[in-house]
């Protein structure tokens, strides 16, 4: 059985393209690009090659580009520079539905003597203007918000944000994860300062990430020891990790424009298709707002892992925002941030498409899913609710 | 994705028994449900049982489950075992016996299992007319965890019926702690009170250990003197006195020499024609099977 692959918000297949680019660098050319002699020189061209290609992408400058491990360490690096250039100001803004690479260092720094303000979303996602207007303050030493949200593909009017930011002299960090490669960005006509990408979400292999920061942006390096990346990210270069991302990056770049259009249409007819075919349920998430390959569904009166683990006997591999897929007992805080009814939350899956991602696959899709839906609801004592138990709880739930 | 094992995959893959009894007045039997959890949880399960009233014996249970594949696999479980056993014997069925039923439950997956043996207790004091709350002293005492809605009272059983040592297993049993986690600090102060209080009671039934375990270790490597001593002087106060004090007598022991035990017969004992049969029989044999073949009883 093959597999059909929407988890494409988890993490991408590396192109075989990349793979080809990366193979010379694990055998062959295996230099320190720090060496002085020939032989680690041209991996020196390597990596030059690669920021060439990541710059590319993001309309930035070369030297704008610094390689990291990871979106997390990128997330990290972002904000603790930021914190460290600008030691006067203790005041932090993010939003309630960041990663847990951002929301994590978040909390750590309020134990520090920062304040955090965790902006709210309303139910499609959003964020309110208004209040991200009211808590900037004289005293905000760092704005940090995500691109487009992983679980339910909703972006944020990032540059709208940045305008505000920057009027009142933040820095403003952006982790832009799920966006890289899926829309175009350009860094020479926006407001963002910093920008966390990862390679394994855009067919590279994991294990590499970039970061850029603005020219003339004072920033402080998280890892410290010799001068690689010119001082910002000590450590010998992951210099296969590099030559792929770079890679990966000049495909996604090739692609792009046909990309969206095609996962578009695909998201859109899965999308369609399942709500027509399937009844109660509906889409989370903002929908015009939306990247184009990723489509989040609350299928009501059933729990996501259940569905997950359906989809898995047909080789299908997606995505749930339930509590019993994660090892913790809450589910999702970014759909429980969102406000969603119980009924919606905890069955809630997230289907998200790639560039390989084909016609058939959606179709196999369309044609289990209404059936999983139904056996498990026929398993739920909340489908046909004839004794009222749900209605008795949302009573009482309405009322805590 | 989790590691289940193959009965809880084909129990979910295959579920059995899932539905609702109705209850039709058919003669002789009767149909209670019981429910628990609830859809904020996560999980719920609502248990539907038919007794038969005469032998107080279920004949059929059916499970509506709303939940992940453990929920419904343990669901599905619950109602294979309770089929046949009467309502007493129902009630003894504990989580463990569903996980165990599964060939094991992730750990994190365990408050499945709780979730099942609550609702077939929910069931049964339906069916008997019992209110839940004043019979199940889970519902009183002081809430702990808010998030969850869980009891000090339903801690303390988890703890005690599964030997639970830390909070985070407290969590994976039946969530209290996995929501906001300010309720940890009171779920390991119960945790502790709990080991104090077991530890007074074995106290209590140490000498039986004891005596059992210096027994267990004799079988391996020769005991020591002193260790002989006590063990003599344990299954004499404990297997041999009772008897012969029963009838009037006693024994106190004098002395060990080697596998010489010398004792006192006191009371009737010691004045009984038959004193020589006390000693081999209720004795020797007595102290031979528990400590040593070799041991020989003498009175002095
Ligand atoms: S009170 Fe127990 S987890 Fe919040």
């Amino acid at each position: 059985m093959s597999v059909i692959y929407l988890d494409n918000n988890a993490t991408t297949k590396v192109d075989p393209a990349v793979v080809e680019a990366i193979m010379p660098y694990l055998t062959e050319f295996y230099g320190n690009p720090s060496s002085m002699h020939t032989f680690g020189g041209q991996l020196g061209k390597a990596v030059r090659t690669a920021r060439e290609q990541v710059a590319a992408l993001l309309g930035a400058d070369e030297s704008e580009i610094v390689f990291t491990s990871c979106g997390t360490e990128g997330d990290n690096a972002a904000i603790r520079a930021a914190l460290l250039a600008q030691p006067e100001k203790r005041h932090i803004i993010t939003t309630q539905v960041e990663h847990p690479a951002v929301l994590n260092v978040c909390k750590q720094l309020e134990t520090q003597g920062y304040t955090v303000t965790y902006l709210s979303v309303n139910r499609h996602g959003q964020l309110d203007l208004d209040e991200l207007e009211a808590s900037l303050t004289g005293n905000t030493a760092l704005v940090t918000i995500m691109y487009a949200n992983n679980e339910t593909g909703t972006i944020f009017p990032i540059e709208e944000i940045g305008k505000r930011v920057k009027e009142r002299g933040a820095i403003f960090h952006v982790d832009a994860v799920q966006a890289v490669g899926k829309i175009p960005l350009n860094m020479k006509t926006s407001t963002i300062d910093m920008l966390t990408m990862s390679g394994h979400k855009i067919h590279a292999p994991k294990g590499i990430g970039a970061l850029y920061v603005r020219r003339g942006v004072r920033f402080r390096p998280l890892l410290i020891g010799g001068h690689q990346e010119r001082g910002r990210r000590a450590g010998t270069e992951n210099v296969p990790g590099i030559v792929g991302l770079g890679k990966a990056a000049e495909l996604e770049r090739l692609h792009i424009e046909t990309a969206i259009k095609r996962e578009t249409r695909l998201r859109d007819r899965l999308e369609q298709s399942l709500l027509a075919k399937i009844p109660d349920c509906e889409v989370n998430g903002d929908i015009t707002q939306r990247l184009p390959n990723t489509t989040n569904i609350g299928f009501k009166y059933i729990e996501g892992e259940a569905i997950l683990l359906l989809l898995n006997k047909y080789g299908i591999c997606a995505s749930s925002g339930s509590a019993c897929t994660s090892g913790s007992l809450e589910p999702s805080h970014v759909l429980r941030a969102m406000g969603l009814p119980y009924t919606t939350l905890h069955g809630s899956i997230r289907f998200s498409l790639c560039r390989y991602t084909t016609e058939a696959q959606i179709d196999r899709v369309i044609e289990v899913m209404p059936e999983i839906v139904e056996r498990l609801r026929a398993l739920s004592p909340f489908k046909n609710d004839e004794a009222g138990w749900l209605q008795a709880q949302e009573q009482t739930l309405a009322h805590r | 994705m989790w590691d289940y094992t193959d009965k809880v995959l084909e129990l979910f893959y295959d579920p059995k028994n899932q539905g609702v009894i109705e209850d039709n007045g058919e003669p002789g039997v009767k149909v209670a449900t019981g429910e628990v959890g609830s859809i904020a949880c996560g999980d719920a399960l609502r248990l539907h049982i038919k007794v038969q009233v005469e032998s107080d014996q279920i004949v059929d249970a059916r499970f509506q489950t709303f939940g992940c594949t453990s929920a419904i696999a343990s669901s599905s479980a619950l109602t294979e075992m309770v089929k046949g056993l009467t309502l007493d014997e129902a009630l003894k069925v504990s989580n463990k016996d569903i996980a165990d039923y599964l060939g094991g439950l992730p750990e994190a997956k365990m408050h499945c299992s709780v979730m099942g043996q609550e609702a077939l207790e929910a069931a049964i004091y339906n069916y008997r007319g019992i209110p839940r709350a004043a019979h199940d002293d889970d519902d009183e005492g002081a809430l702990v965890c808010t998030c969850f809605g869980v009891s000090e009272n339903k801690v303390r059983r988890v703890v005690i019926e599964n030997n639970l040592t830390t909070a985070e297993q407290v969590t994976n049993y039946i969530k209290a702690g996995g929501g906001c986690g300010s309720c940890l600090a009171k779920i390991d102060d119960i945790i502790k009170d709990v080991k104090e209080k077991n530890a007074v009671t074995n106290l209590n039934t140490k000498g039986v250990n004891l005596t059992k375990e210096i027994a267990n270790s004799g079988q391996k490597r020769p005991l020591t003197n002193v260790q002989k001593i006590a063990l003599i002087q344990k299954v004499l106060d404990e297997e041999v006195r009772p008897v012969l004090i029963a009838d009037g007598g006693d024994v106190e022991l004098y002395d060990v020499d080697g596998d010489i035990v010398k004792v006192v017969l006191q009371g009737a004992c010691g004045s009984c024609s038959s004193s020589t049969a006390t000693l081999k029989i209720a004795i020797e044999a007595r102290l031979r099977d528990r400590i040593n073949p070799s041991l020989v009883v003498e009175a002095v």
